[in-house]
């Protein structure tokens, strides 16, 4: 009993340091920048005060840093420069660019799917459940439908609950035609209709970083996840 | 009575060209259904009526876009939307090397500028099949598949090399008045990602019984039309990023019943 204790003891005050940690670190990220008012650098920032070499004007403090830090922190490559728009299974439009600062692991699936969607599921699920607690919080698994038409809000929400994939760090997503084709060519995802509720395409499974950059993609069916699941393990805070 | 019935003529000729008004540099395309190379299920597809560009875009045109869109322009575009490749053959953002024409197609642009470019004028790319449907007919018949000459002049063009350096409209127009389809490069299309034909498709798509390899050649409709397997074996390999020196673009619009 007193062993329990002293363990439930240890145990608290590690995750008191952890938590500790884990708020410095997010404190020393808020750091102060600076920028030479007239831009003469484009988006170029300081992180101490001083003038700008090329107008000599004193730089000034930048508000909302965290923000601009942000939006400079998509890079070429991320997906968050695609603007089409999306809506989630809960009847909200979004674009890809509202799923920032999480790792997003994404598939392209339609529901009336016979044949393989829900292999890709299953694999979704696999890999979701391998993902220890503190780290699905910031992860976002997200299927693309790529039945558009067919696929409502309220059908993938349907889905979702049918498939125990309700939870919070699950994301449905119908977009248009045009933006579905878009995504399918970022992915290389290839697809086609070959008639009114079936469709062939690639099964790919793909993992972003927190910024939208393709990390790593897993394709066929059945096949072993591991990889894909380090990945994840190894971007995710 | 005569005066009147002159009227009336006058008024017709008038009329006319408002009763079929064709958007500039375009020509009205008849849909209708055919049997493509590989449709659904290879068999018939559908193609309503749409408009077609005559010719494919220029490389004139092209910088005049990237002109007023500055996001394409050669150092400014994305890395996820074109490949180190893209306009590789302009000297720098707004100017074609010396040695390219203004009027030859515009190439080495990926699908992503390519479906931009479209729907910046109010247009889009062709699908597969609108293009194949039009690309089928020769200079009289609107489907000349049948015909040896028209596979045999084809197959004649793409062994030319250079074609890409040529301008547009030297190839004769074919049935439907749109020229260069064949003989000059190849076209992207709006959906050439649903051709399942690559490499991969063994592993990486669910019905794979249906394209691949030996199994696409069983599957697709006529197996003389060696052209058509050639630019499906291409859409099948490209990715939507890539730039190539013979893969240009046309644009087409839907017809809008007002």
């Amino acid at each position: 009993m007193k062993y329990l204790k002293y363990i439930s003891l240890v145990l608290i005050t590690t995750l008191a340091f952890q938590s500790c940690k884990s708020d410095k670190k997010s404190k020393d990220d808020i750091t102060e920048v600076y920028q030479c008012p007239m831009q003469c650098e484009g988006d170029k920032t300081y992180s101490e005060k001083g003038s700008c070499p090329i107008c000599k004007m004193d730089l000034t403090l930048v508000e909302n840093n965290s923000e601009l830090v942000e939006d400079g922190g998509i890079s070429e490559e991320s997906i968050f420069n695609l603007t089409s728009i999306w809506h989630t299974e809960e009847g909200k439009a979004i674009q890809l660019k509202d799923l920032k600062g999480k790792t997003l692991v994404m598939v392209m699936i339609y529901t009336s799917c016979k044949a393989a969607c829900p292999r890709l599921v299953a694999d979704m699920r696999h890999i979701e459940s391998q993902i220890p607690d503190e780290k699905t919080k910031n992860t976002q698994f997200v299927m693309v439908s790529i039945d558009p038409e067919t696929d409502t809000p309220e059908k993938l929400k349907a889905f979702a609950k049918e498939n125990l994939m309700d939870d919070i760090h699950w994301t449905f997503l119908q977009g248009s035609e045009s933006g579905v084709r878009e995504f399918a060519n970022v992915l290389s995802v290839k697809y086609k209709e070959i008639s009114p509720i079936d469709f062939s395409h690639s099964n790919i499974i793909s993992v972003f970083n927190p910024q939208g950059e393709l990390k790593h993609q897993q394709e066929g069916l059945g096949v072993d996840n591991k990889d894909t699941i380090e990945t994840i393990l190894q971007m995710t805070p | 009575m005569k005066y009147h019935a002159f009227r009336i003529l006058l008024a017709l000729l008038v009329l006319q060209p408002m009763l079929f008004a064709q958007s500039k540099g375009m020509v009205s395309i008849k849909g209708n259904r055919y049997i493509p190379l590989y449709g659904r299920d290879s068999t018939v597809v559908e193609v309503k009526d749409f408009e077609m560009d005559i010719y494919p875009v220029t490389n004139a045109e092209y910088v005049a876009f990237v002109k007023k869109y500055p996001k394409w322009q050669k150092t400014k575009s994305i890395k996820l939307f074109v490949d180190d490749s893209y306009l590789s053959n302009w000297k720098n953002d707004l100017e074609l090397k010396d040695s390219e024409k203004p009027d030859s197609p515009v190439t080495y642009v990926s699908w992503f500028a390519a479906k931009d470019y479209c729907e910046c004028q109010g247009k889009r790319l062709p699908t597969v099949d609108e293009w194949e449907y039009v690309a089928m007919a020769d200079e009289t018949t609107k489907d000349a598949r049948v015909k040896p000459s028209y596979n045999k002049q084809i197959l004649a063009w793409y062994e030319a090399p250079r074609s890409n350096e040529n301008s547009i409209g030297r190839t004769p127009k074919n049935a439907w008045g749109v020229h260069d389809l064949h003989g000059l490069v190849w076209e992207w299309t709006l959906d050439f990602n649903s051709v399942l034909i690559t490499g991969e498709s063994r592993k990486d798509v669910d019905k794979d019984s249906n394209l691949f390899c030996g199994s696409a050649a069983v599957n697709a409709t006529d197996l003389m039309n060696y052209a058509a397997f050639m630019r499906y074996a291409i859409r099948g390999s490209l990715k939507a990023k890539y730039s190539m020196k013979n893969l240009g673009f046309r644009c087409v619009k839907d017809i809008n019943l007002k």
